[in-house]
């Protein structure tokens, strides 16, 4: 039996990591494509100030996509270290489109930046803006690719189980790519890192126009990261991966977890805009509810329903019942390839077999399995409520403000005023952390949300993992833990120093620090 | 589409090609780290070393990102029996790796000697720690290494990471990392001049002649010393993979079967040797770029012998050898085999002309005047 500790640890280490990872990757989705506009402006206008920007953010851009690198190494190495099982059951479909993420996005973007920090002399305008160019283009594939990698666990299609090989395998390529699980994530994700990005320029400026510094440079780059800001935040909240949630199964579980449903309503469901979720009892006290608003986000219509928490539960278990009989059919042909009824048995109930493989969690023989490890099993198919309702709640909250806040920036601009509206200036100032936050509960929700499984419906979580030694697990998470805590400080040491000296930083000679202090000798 | 076993071979030579483009690519720049310390004795030179790299080496990293992902795609067993057995040897290359994109971007953004000293040994970790391990890995999958799989083909590692660290595996440990500093050294002799040079140069000499004396030596003990691995059962090249559907025995000597069965393959370690020996040679008459080829032709020596005494294995087990991995028996389905060939084919000229793009526009010499002159924003 594998042990629930060392699979716990496992799962600690691959959330630590990839949210580190994460804390560096919307900056760069999104600061790349602002340096875009920067650089355009500057080889359509000519104009010095806008290189001075696309290089001094770019300066800080840098910062963070170092850390970006270090942790992203990480995740490419971490499915074979720690999720061995998971590798080999899913490699032949969930590696492709990682080596494609490194054939076709990751060597765009990594070659290039070095051309972006180095080629300034060395290449013409033109070239230096198509090297700045394709640096977006390339770390945006590289988070389709990822996000497709990502979506297939959510929602594996084009895939079929074979027993011989005891692996899942590829049987439709262009059904992962199209995956519209995949497809609404990567265009909620790379916005997410839009508007990440939009609220660091945005902030950084109104600090310096608040200090009464830099203004020319500083409002410049407040007007372009309000623009920027206002389209991408509109396009997290109407393009928010919200609506993939009736897509499939995986994503309706987590969408009756996120919302609370513990029973299906009829529909169009009501909304619970606030609720204490009681686990025990399986009910909401205190709800604040909207009516029909859920029913018409979740499905579009007024008429489908939303299947609530018990209903999916029943639903599982006949699955769950169904895929015993597969696990042993599947142990009987993995014996005996010939053996025809086991593998009439097998085909009948294939579909369910990863059902059946969650109850390995509690027995190794699944076909004498007890009611209560077949209950158990099917509690453990819903994931645990309240979190997933309040880290949703928080999430869509900090989405929302960041829309208000990019309109009222937008306006201000618009209007010419913005600088003098200090109230907005320190509002800005104050959102520079959240972005991070909203962010990363997006994930928290996204791949807890996914519990128990790493593939929905076909491998738990609980078979995933390498067979290693807990004192290794907690020999590496410690590790880790200590090199990305005392890296993300130096990189916040640092970050926070060249924002604080500005464009000034770039030793040009025409920025107030240099002025002043040329002025005081 | 191509039948399967043909697919299986071609995937066993891009596997190769991948990780014989991660020893040259990354391989110089990490050689360029390992000489850091000692190569350059002021903080300008240090700036020199780090700024002939500086606008390459992350690109040059997404080879070992893509190889690993390349393994993960077409040998999903290896990647997964590989990388969770050698957990800790993994996690060390990783840490090590760790000190790079940080050390090359914030090293010189503050002024501090301290703080440049403490990054310069970082570099120096990751240029040198990556190549000493995989050298190790490759001495013990030619020693076999102890795992076995059970019927649900899950593995399980059974040795311990120090007994990773034995006599030969070090001995091939010091083969790679003495083989990529001898070609960071030719990089940097293209890339540099003045005194830096002279150290470089005969680094490139001491540090050449070292691997292939070293290689020499490894190969004279797997001849002798080190049992082979044979596939006693049929193999059918078509059959879908099942690392568990073999039998394979241990043999004194059966690591040079395929030299003797197909003598043509024999040039394999005789190119290591001449590229080693006409890197040396060019170094010595001062020809940085015949040297950086020569090195670069030695490594595919190098890499290719491993390969071609391994085959078709790519991960013999010494506890249990009848799940030893071949290229037979631990590769994808053959549509994944194809459509990554596919995406190969198409991507890796593209990376090859643009990355050949990006070095003709940053070539040159790099100089104590341009460091002075580009203080901020250079490295």
């Amino acid at each position: 039996m594998i042990s629930t500790e060392l699979v716990d640890l496992s799962r600690l280490q691959f959330a630590v990591t990839a949210m580190y990872h994460f804390l560096f990757v919307p900056l760069t989705l999104g600061m790349t494509f602002l340096l875009v506009i920067m650089e355009g402006s500057y080889l359509v206008t000519g104009q010095q100030v806008y290189k001075d920007m696309t290089r001094f953010w770019g300066k800080l851009f840098g910062i963070n996509f170092a850390l970006g690198v270090t942790t992203g190494l990480t995740m490419e190495f971490q499915f074979g270290t720690n999720w061995a099982y998971y590798s080999h059951y899913v490699g032949d479909i969930f590696g492709a489109p990682l080596a494609i993420e490194g054939l076709m996005a990751f060597f765009l973007e990594s070659t290039f930046i070095g051309l972006f920090f180095f080629g300034w002399d060395r290449l013409t305008k033109g070239q230096h803006f198509m090297v700045t160019v394709l640096t977006a283009i390339g770390s945006n594939l590289s988070a389709l690719w990822i996000l497709i990698a990502n979506g297939w666990m959510q929602d594996p299609v084009g895939a079929t189980f074979s027993y011989t090989t005891m692996r899942m395998e590829l049987s439709n390529f262009w059904d992962v790519i199209f995956n519209p699980t995949a497809q609404a994530k990567f265009v909620h994700t790379v916005s997410a890192g839009y508007v990440t990005a939009s609220v660091f320029v945005l902030g950084i400026s109104a600090w310096y126009i608040l200090k009464g510094r830099d203004l020319e440079f500083a409002r410049r780059s407040f007007r372009i990261a309000a623009a920027f800001g206002f389209a991408s935040a509109l396009s997290v909240i109407v393009l928010g991966d919200e609506s993939g949630y009736t897509i499939s199964e995986s994503q309706q579980t987590k969408l009756a977890a996120m919302e609370a449903m513990w029973h299906t309503e009829p529909a169009p469901a009501a909304f619970n805009v606030f609720a204490i979720p009681d686990e025990k009892a399986q009910r909401n006290d205190y709800e604040l509810q909207i009516p029909y608003v859920m029913g018409l986000i979740g499905t579009r219509s007024v008429t489908k329903e939303i299947p609530g928490i018990a209903e999916i539960k029943e639903k599982n278990r006949t699955r769950i019942e169904s895929g015993m009989l597969a696990v042993s059919a599947m142990e009987e042909l993995r014996k005996n390839k010939e053996d025809e009824a086991a593998k009439q048995v097998f085909e009948a109930h294939k579909q369910d077999l990863g059902f059946g493989l969650l109850l390995k969690k509690y027995t190794e023989d699944v076909s004498k399995a007890t009611p209560e490890m077949i209950q158990h099993a099917v509690d453990d198919t819903v994931p645990r409520v309240a979190p997933m309702f309040w880290s949703f709640r928080v999430m869509v909250a900090l989405g929302f403000a960041f829309a208000l806040l990019f309109a009222l920036s937008l306006y201000h601009t618009v209007r010419g005023t913005f600088f003098k509206q200090r109230w907005l200036l320190r509002w800005a100032v104050w959102f520079i952390p959240t972005p991070w936050i909203a962010a990363e509960l997006g994930w928290f929700v996204a791949e807890y949300g996914r519990q128990p499984w790493t593939i929905y419906g076909v491998l738990p979580t609980h078979l995933s993992a390498s067979s290693l030694s807990v004192g290794s697990l907690y020999g590496s998470l410690t590790g880790f833990i200590v090199f990305y805590t005392g890296l993300l400080v130096i990189e916040m040491y640092l970050m926070v120093k060249f924002s604080r000296k500005g464009p000034s930083s770039l030793g040009t000679g025409r920025y107030d620090a240099e002025k002043t202090a040329t002025a005081t000798i | 589409m191509l039948d399967y076993e043909t697919l299986k071979i071609i995937w066993w030579v891009l596997v190769g090609a991948l990780l014989l483009g991660f020893a040259i690519m990354d391989g110089h720049d990490m050689g360029v780290g390992t000489l850091l310390p000692f190569a350059a004795k002021t903080d300008v030179e240090r700036r020199i070393l780090i700024n002939t790299v500086g606008p390459h080496w992350d690109g040059n990293q997404v080879w070992f990102i893509t190889a690993g992902g390349a393994i993960f795609a077409a040998w999903p067993l290896v990647y997964a029996t590989a990388f969770s057995g050698f957990y800790w040897a993994m996690l060390a290359v990783l840490w090590a790796l760790f000190f790079r994109p940080v050390g090359f971007d914030y090293r010189s953004k503050i002024e501090n000697p301290k703080w440049r000293r403490t990054w310069d040994w970082g570099l120096f970790v990751g240029g040198a720690v990556p190549p000493l391990i995989f050298g190790v890995a490759f001495g013990n999958l030619l020693q076999g290494v102890p795992f076995h799989f059970d019927d649900t083909l899950r593995s399980f590692y059974t040795g311990t990471f120090w007994q990773l660290l034995n006599p030969f595996a070090l001995l091939t440990g010091i083969v790679s990392t003495t083989m990529i500093t001898a070609h960071g050294a030719n990089y940097l002799m293209i890339r540099t001049e003045g005194d830096v040079y002279r150290r470089v140069r005969t680094a490139s000499m001491i540090f050449g002649a070292l691997a292939l004396v070293t290689f020499a030596l490894a190969g004279v003990w797997l001849a002798y010393g080190i049992k082979g691995f044979v596939i006693t059962s049929a193999i059918d090249g078509n059959a879908l993979p099942n690392p568990l559907d073999k039998t394979v025995i241990t043999e004194a000597g059966a690591w040079l079967h395929n030299y003797s069965a197909y003598p043509l393959t024999m040039l394999v370690p005789a190119i290591a040797f001449l590229g080693g020996l006409w890197a040396i040679a060019a170094a010595k008459f001062d020809k940085p770029l015949t040297a950086f080829v020569g090195s670069s032709v030695s490594m595919l020596g190098v890499i290719g012998t491993a390969g071609v005494s391994l085959f078709p294995f790519i991960m013999p087990s010494s506890t249990d050898p009848r799940s030893s991995l071949t290229i037979w028996d631990s590769v994808s389905s053959q549509l994944t085999l194809g459509l990554m060939l596919g995406a190969t084919i198409i991507f890796l000229p593209l990376i090859i002309i643009y990355t050949s793009w990006a070095y003709k526009k940053m070539s040159g010499k790099v100089t104590e005047a341009f460091i002075n002159a580009n203080d901020k924003s250079a490295y």
